[in-house]
């Protein structure tokens, strides 16, 4: 069931008429490091906020709004977000990140089950304005590290960084 | 346009765009945003530290008439500079097997997670000096590794290591269950007093002050049960004394001797 402050970005993403296809999403079995055994059930709720996490990430990057990264987002990477989205704003930049499939492993759930890391490589369609005047729109894969902490009553993502796949 | 397939954090680097007239340089991604007015046909520079944010870039050059675009990558700096360290328990008992457990991600200055394999010591020092060591290479800039807690009590030092980056923790080693636990009853006036003889876990540790003893007296027609906290190591009371009583002393689920009390 999704989480109040979740169905913001949601209702948001809706609201203001943006693509809202739901991304592929295909999980390979973990290759898991750590002692700790990874029930199915952790699994699949970590999965599923992170991907609900792009759902935030994308639609804050689309209206330049921090404020709806704090479901999913904490720590560094919400801290990079947002000054990534004041960047934008002041600059007269929006992107809009789309995405269009994942492909997820989970590599690494810490002994004390207070942090997961999975890769996930990641199409997404990247959409460039600059003073609401599309720049280009590019067709991206990257493979993201991301490491997720719990939450009050989820999984948010900790650290949220690409390379090229 | 021409531009490195890949910066490290923090470093200089250029791009060099082609053709003439005035365009707008883009450098995007969720880490940052950077946006430049440019001359085609010269090179743009970024000065050290214009990019650190470890990410995919999209990088696009618009100019009035057309538009380029190519993708680069900010890699994390190979140095590390900070260590995330997750060590738990902070509190547990003595001779516990693979009871302490450590967990990093290591971070460079920018703190960007390093992804390349890194080696990683873990060690676990006793208020005795006594290490254990263990070193463990990175993947996916995480590693892990567990430990036993010692048999001494006592705060131990946990620290991660990696070149000269160090991040410390303390574990708090307490005794374990009592070990042993016998108590002497003597008469005292009237009654019976019951002491126990000074509490240790299996490892000689005394087990703390406040530690509860509970002494059972099972007689005929009737049972008395006390309970009694550890003051300075012993647990002592003074119980009413029945010709052919079973005395028992237990502390939690550990029992101690039995006693058949014989006036």
């Amino acid at each position: 069931m999704l989480k109040p402050p979740l169905i913001l970005c949601i209702i948001v993403a809706i609201a203001s008429n943006i693509g809202f296809a739901q991304a592929a999403v295909r999980v390979e079995p973990p290759t898991l490091q750590g002692p700790r055994p990874l029930t199915e059930q952790t699994s699949k709720a970590a999965i599923r906020d992170y991907v609900q996490a792009w759902q935030c990430f994308s639609t804050a990057f689309e209206q330049n709004r921090s404020d709806l990264l704090d479901p999913a987002f904490v720590g560094t990477s919400r801290d990079q977000l947002s000054q990534t989205i004041k960047q934008q704003a002041s600059l007269g930049i929006r992107a809009h990140y789309q995405d269009r499939s994942h492909d997820l492993q989970i590599v690494f759930y810490s002994p004390d089950g207070l942090s997961i890391e999975l890769i996930d490589k990641v199409e997404y369609d990247l959409q460039i304005l600059d003073h609401d005047r599309v720049k280009t729109t590019q067709h991206m894969i990257a493979r993201y590290f991301i490491v997720l902490t719990p939450a009050e009553i989820r999984w948010r993502v900790r650290v949220f960084q690409a390379v090229s796949e | 346009m021409s531009l490195p397939k890949f910066v490290e954090a923090g470093n200089a680097f250029s791009i060099q765009s082609a053709g003439s007239g005035r365009s707008t340089l883009y450098v995007i991604g969720p880490g940052q945003v950077l946006k430049r007015d440019v001359q085609l046909g010269q090179t743009v520079f970024f000065p050290a530290g214009s990019l650190y944010n470890a990410g995919h870039y999209l990088v696009v050059l618009a100019g009035d008439s057309s538009t380029e675009s190519e993708a680069f990558d900010v890699l994390p700096a190979t140095k590390p500079a900070d260590l995330s360290f997750l060590a738990r328990p902070s509190r547990l008992p003595v001779s516990l097997h693979n009871g302490i457990t450590g967990a990093v991600y290591v971070f460079d200055a920018y703190h960007n997670l390093i992804t390349i394999p890194a080696q990683v010591s873990f060690e676990l020092t006793t208020p005795s000096g006594t290490v254990q060591k263990h070193i463990v290479a990175t993947r996916d800039g995480a590693a892990w590794t567990v430990m036993d807690s010692t048999a001494q009590q006592g705060m131990d030092k946990f620290e991660a290591r990696i070149g000269e980056i160090l991040s410390a923790r303390v574990v708090a080693q307490v005794p374990g269950d009592p070990c042993g636990l016998k108590m002497n009853a003597t008469q005292s006036g009237q009654g019976l007093q019951l002491k126990t003889d000074p509490v240790r876990d299996c490892n000689g540790n005394a087990v703390p002050d406040g530690t509860i003893v509970t002494f059972t007296e099972a007689y005929e027609g009737g049972q008395t049960t006390v309970d009694v906290p550890l003051k300075r190591g012993i647990a002592e009371v003074g119980m009413a004394s029945h010709n052919g009583a079973i005395i028992s002393v237990a502390s939690g689920v550990v029992l101690g001797n039995q006693i058949r009390w014989e006036k």
